[in-house]
């Protein structure tokens, strides 16, 4: 194995482009240092990417939201006051994961690569409309989040490319979000089903939503159908059911280890209903 | 509950100081099987089978052997043969032989320089095989067509027509059960099913293990008991008893699962290949719950009849159990007597018969058989007991056992505190709680026989007048503090004046492994008897010293006296100055006792747990848990309550989240913590200790085993519990929650 340091995302690009065998990135660690004392992965090469600069920072963008770094570690993210004010749904999915020990490692980025449907921290960055920055051989480009997950641990970053940094959007006025998740127990473990809310007020209706479900499909789910369920209402008992009904519809889970497909479909709706209710008392204030 | 004629107001006994283990255990420095190492040594790794049940056709290890820094491989081509019984079990599991029998099970072992150079070379080891057919469930082995996995598995007491995978069949009972039924207001008859759960220690399998060409060996090893180590190791590997030196090292966790051999005897297989170097092995996580002893998996059809007061008129259960693919491993010959043990009936058959399956060699796991046979009668008896709105306390009282009661498997039961804890249970605070929407409250007994077993103990006294104990009984629980303290009283000097060792196999007779709850029972019973003998020897010292006879001396607060005026004045003369001057008196002074010590007293308990079940979501969440329990004498009380918690904790566990997921194609899908689900510290409430002391008549401290009736009750509380919430019966385990939101939505 050889264990690459780039000091650019440049460079980190054009090893991974020019590597033949099995590759890997190494921000936190928590996925893939994991596998490969398991035995279920062995790089050729591993780049670690906490060499290059301004990995570990967050900054307010011009626009007003949030630009983080990929090896900002979920315990910095928790620590952040005004990041959490602006995205507590996102903050509290990406610390949901893993115990104290991993949180001051573990990062959005590579919650994020690992690719399994039931990351934590993803729905939240899908309900708030997030994007990555990715660095390819050829340049940079833009992706909304939804749109990395290729399956379970897959993404559709094309050969060579690497994930520079995470965008968060401007909160807006009488916004807020919410992730919750369903496991059996209460630390330590996946998620059965998770889902998260981001939704906007004028007044007490809803005027704009993104409801995201997770381990519901093979990739993290942003669902239109909820979000229209509940745009143009007050949440009350009846929007709340539809959203419930619209998420059950939406959910194409399997039976596995963890859950079975009729339990996810219904819990599915019950963690959509109570994370809008969440988020709509958050973005009353 | 103080009997009279039971010694009370002791010194050290029912005091609670550290335990002597504490500081190195929280410091760090305590060493464990894995922190063992020597000069020279090699790492091990081992092949295991991806199939459930296959022929192994071939293994070719040239390449691994090629690798550079490899230095043996073996197979079971390198151990002896003609092995029977269960020497034969043990060696089929060390090693598969020509076939695989469970995902996971030991193919080939290799040993090299390093850790990962060993891995390296286990993935290039290749393995052909041809997968043969498979079957994992309990129920499913027994049924019509299922693949018979072992031809001739069954033994003397298999009755003819049952099927080629039931190994053993037992019955007993007593009295008519049909006239039993008939005099009922209800009968009710129900499947209950339990899966597979592990110990779940945190310490994994470790040794490291030594042997010369002369077929001499030395290991260290993670163990609940070296005796039983070096009996199966030597046998599966064909040498003497005596050439094989175990020494154990602190124990993270055994429950059961560590009192016999895993991979233990590769350690000492590869190192003779490897020319004498030691060799290491140390289990991961997955190796250990792949292929390491789980409890077994349980199916079980129970009747009971109760009359409208609560009077319980009959009992009638049929248990199926699978313990892996080895005969003799499912605990049906504890689970049947455990089952109605905590009742007086009048009528009562039991039947079981176990069932083999391609799953990994069962191993003992904490009250083995009871908490199965718990989770059945008991949900069963608290169906009955909201069918006919009757208070589970109250029906305990009125059908338990108690003193002078025939036990529902033969013996008379002499000096019990079932009683005594349902009692305690009903007059403590939890039980008056008010409940609210979704809450439920169940109430369950257990049961455990205790153990006895194979004991040899040694003391010495030191020039100073300390004593060093030396016991056989690896402390997983304890049990050094609370033997230290039993030392202290009998010889009658401080608790931090005895320091007790466990010590490795050739310093002490032949030791039974820490199970069964009876170290601090039967290893401090001996460790009473060496004190004794000590005192006497000192006593004589003083005696020749003052010239007096040795009975006209007595023994008190650490010192010889004269035993009364007619003795003579003399000033008493402590431990301490017969210590220092033993050399000149007679040489050093020490104690020995060995038995197999009888007069273990069983141990009852009683629960009590409130849970909220979200009707949404179908998850459980305890609010509160009481355990009562007896204790006997509880010698060091925190040690006690940590084991009522622990077996609540476990099964809790059980009852909830645990589970031997397999896929269709036999292997086990959650080998990880992650998905093996365990409690985890938040999961559980602080869990309420009540000890009750009904002091034991068979102890000269009156002490019961406390370890394993814990783990009985919770399975069929919890299920209650959930019932009382929900108004759904879980029967089968564990109650996840999809099975629980599937109940619920099925009552509705």
């Amino acid at each position: 194995m050889r264990y690459h340091t780039p000091t650019s995302f440049a460079d980190a690009a054009a090893i991974a482009a020019s590597a033949t065998g099995t590759l890997r990135f190494l921000a936190g660690g928590t996925d893939v240092l994991v596998q490969m004392r398991a035995g279920m992965v062995q790089p050729d090469d591993l780049i670690d990417l906490k060499h290059i600069p301004g990995v570990d920072k967050i900054e307010r963008t011009a626009e007003g939201g949030w630009r983080i770094g990929i090896a900002v570690p979920g315990i910095v993210l928790g620590g952040h006051a005004d990041l959490v004010r602006d995205w507590p749904g996102v903050v509290e999915g990406m610390n949901l994961v893993g115990s104290t020990q991993v949180q001051g490692r573990a990062t959005l980025a590579g919650n994020l690569c690992n690719g399994s449907p039931a990351a934590d921290s993803v729905p939240g960055l899908i309900a708030a409309g997030a994007t990555v920055t990715v660095t390819g051989p050829n340049g940079s480009r833009e992706m909304a989040v939804e749109q990395v997950p290729a399956g379970p641990g897959k993404t559709n970053l094309a050969k060579g490319e690497v994930i520079s940094s995470i965008t968060l959007p401007p909160r807006g006025k009488n916004g807020g979000d919410c992730y919750l998740r369903f496991i059996p127990r209460t630390e330590m473990d996946i998620a059965v089903v998770g889902c998260a809310v981001s939704l906007r007020l004028e007044g007490d209706k809803v005027v704009e939503a993104r409801v995201a479900l997770g381990a519901v499909a093979p990739t993290v789910l942003l669902s239109e159908a909820c979000a229209k369920a509940i745009i143009g209402t007050t949440l009350d008992d009846a929007d709340l059911a539809a959203l419930a009904k619209a998420a059950e519809g939406e959910a194409k889970p399997i039976s596995d280890k963890r859950g079975t497909k009729e339990f996810r479909i219904e819990v599915a709706g019950v963690l959509a209903r109570r994370a809008a209710k969440i988020a709509y008392d958050r973005a009353r204030g | 509950m103080a009997r009279d004629d039971v010694k009370t107001g002791y010194k050290y006994v029912g005091t609670r100081p550290n335990r002597p283990d504490g500081l190195d255990k929280v410091t760090g420095r305590a060493r464990y099987g894995a922190d063992f190492s020597l000069p020279g040594m090699l790492h091990a790794a081992v092949v295991r089978s991806p199939h459930a049940h296959a022929r192994i056709v071939k293994i070719d290890a040239s390449k691994a052997l090629a690798l550079e820094g490899v230095k043996a491989v073996v197979t079971r081509a390198d151990m002896p043969t003609g092995l029977e019984g269960e020497d034969l079990n043990l060696q089929d599991n060390t090693l598969a032989g020509d076939r695989a029998l469970y995902d996971g099970h030991a193919v080939a072992a290799v040993a090299a320089t390093s850790a990962l150079l060993a891995q390296d070379a286990a993935r290039l080891i290749e393995v052909t095989y041809e997968v043969l057919p498979h079957v994992t469930d309990v129920d499913a082995a027994m049924a019509p067509g299922a693949p018979v996995i072992r031809p001739g598995v069954a033994d003397y007491s298999v009755p003819e027509g049952m099927h080629g995978n039931v190994a053993r069949y037992m019955k007993f009972g007593h009295g008519d059960v049909e006239a039993g039924f008939a005099a009922a207001d209800v009968v009710r008859e129900h499947t209950y099913k339990t899966e597979a759960t592990h110990q779940g220690y945190i310490e994994p399998h470790a040794a490291v293990g030594q042997m010369g060409e002369d077929g001499r060996g030395e290991m260290w090893v993670c163990t609940q008991g070296h005796w039983y180590i070096r009996r199966m190791s030597a046998a599966v590997l064909g040498i003497e008893a005596a050439n094989l030196r175990v020494t154990p090292s602190e124990i993270g966790g055994g429950f059961g699962g560590k009192t016999t051999i895993f991979m233990e005897p590769l350690t000492l297989a590869l190192s003779k290949k490897a020319g004498g170097r030691p060799v290491k092995l140390v289990m991961s996580r997955s190796e250990v719950l792949r292929a390491t002893g789980p409890t077994a998996s349980a199916s079980m059809d129970v009747k009971i009849g109760m009359k409208k007061d609560g009077t319980i008129t009959a009992g009638q259960i049929f248990f199926r159990m699978q313990g892996g693919a080895f005969p003799g491993m499912s605990p049906i010959g504890e689970a049947l007597p455990c089952a109605f043990a905590c009742y007086d009936i009048p009528a009562l058959k039991h039947e079981a018969v176990e069932v083999i399956a391609n799953r990994p060699k069962a191993a003992a796991y904490r009250a083995p058989g009871s908490p199965m046979a718990a989770f059945a009668v008991e949900s069963m008896v608290d169906e009955l007991c909201r069918e006919l709105n009757l208070d589970p306390i109250e029906v305990r009282l009125k059908n338990g056992a108690r003193n002078g009661s025939k036990s529902s498997y033969g013996p008379v039961y002499t000096m019990i505190g079932l009683q005594e804890t349902l009692e305690a249970a009903k007059a403590h605070p939890n039980y008056k709680v008010k409940l609210g929407p979704n809450q439920g409250r169940g109430v369950a007994s257990g049961f455990w026989f205790n153990h006895g077993g194979e004991t040899s103990v040694s003391l010495a006294v030191g020039e100073d007048g300390t004593a060093t104990v030396m016991i056989g009984t690896p402390d997983i629980g304890g049990s050094r503090a609370s033997i230290g303290l039993m030392v202290a009283e009998t010889l009658g000097i401080p608790y931090e004046d005895v320091r007790v060792n466990v010590v490795e196999t050739g310093a002490l007779g032949v030791n039974e492994p820490t199970h069964g709850s009876r170290a601090t029972f039967a290893s401090g019973k001996a460790a009473v008897e060496a004190a004794n003998q000590a005192i006497k020897e000192m006593c004589k010292r003083a005696a020749a010293e003052w010239e007096i006879d040795a009975e006209a001396v007595e023994w008190k607060d650490g010192a010889a006296h004269p035993a009364g005026p007619n003795a003579g004045k003399f000033p008493p003369m402590t431990i301490g100055e017969i210590g220092s001057k033993m050399g000149g008196t007679g040489g050093p002074i020490s104690g020995h006792h060995e038995v197999t010590a009888g007069g273990y007293g069983a141990s009852f308990g009683t629960h009590v747990v409130d849970v909220e079940v979200d009707p949404e979501t179908g998850r459980t969440t305890v609010l509160r848990y009481l355990v009562v329990q007896d204790a006997g004498t509880a010698i060091h009380p925190a040690y006690v309550e940590g084991q009522y918690q622990g077996g609540a904790a476990q099964g809790i566990g059980w009852a909830l989240n645990e589970e031997y997921v397999y896929g269709a194609d036999g292997r086990l899908q959650n080998p990880v913590f992650l998905d093996y689900r365990i409690p985890v510290a938040s999961d559980l409430p602080m869990i309420d200790t009540v000890i009750v002391e009904v002091p034991n008549p068979g102890h000269p401290y009156g002490v019961r085993g406390v370890g394993e009736t814990g783990i009985t009750p919770p399975l069929p509380a919890i299920a209650s519990a959930i019932a009382g919430a929900t108004g759904a019966r879980i029967r089968s385990l564990p109650c996840s929650p999809p099975k629980v939101l599937a109940a619920i939505k099925a009552k509705r």
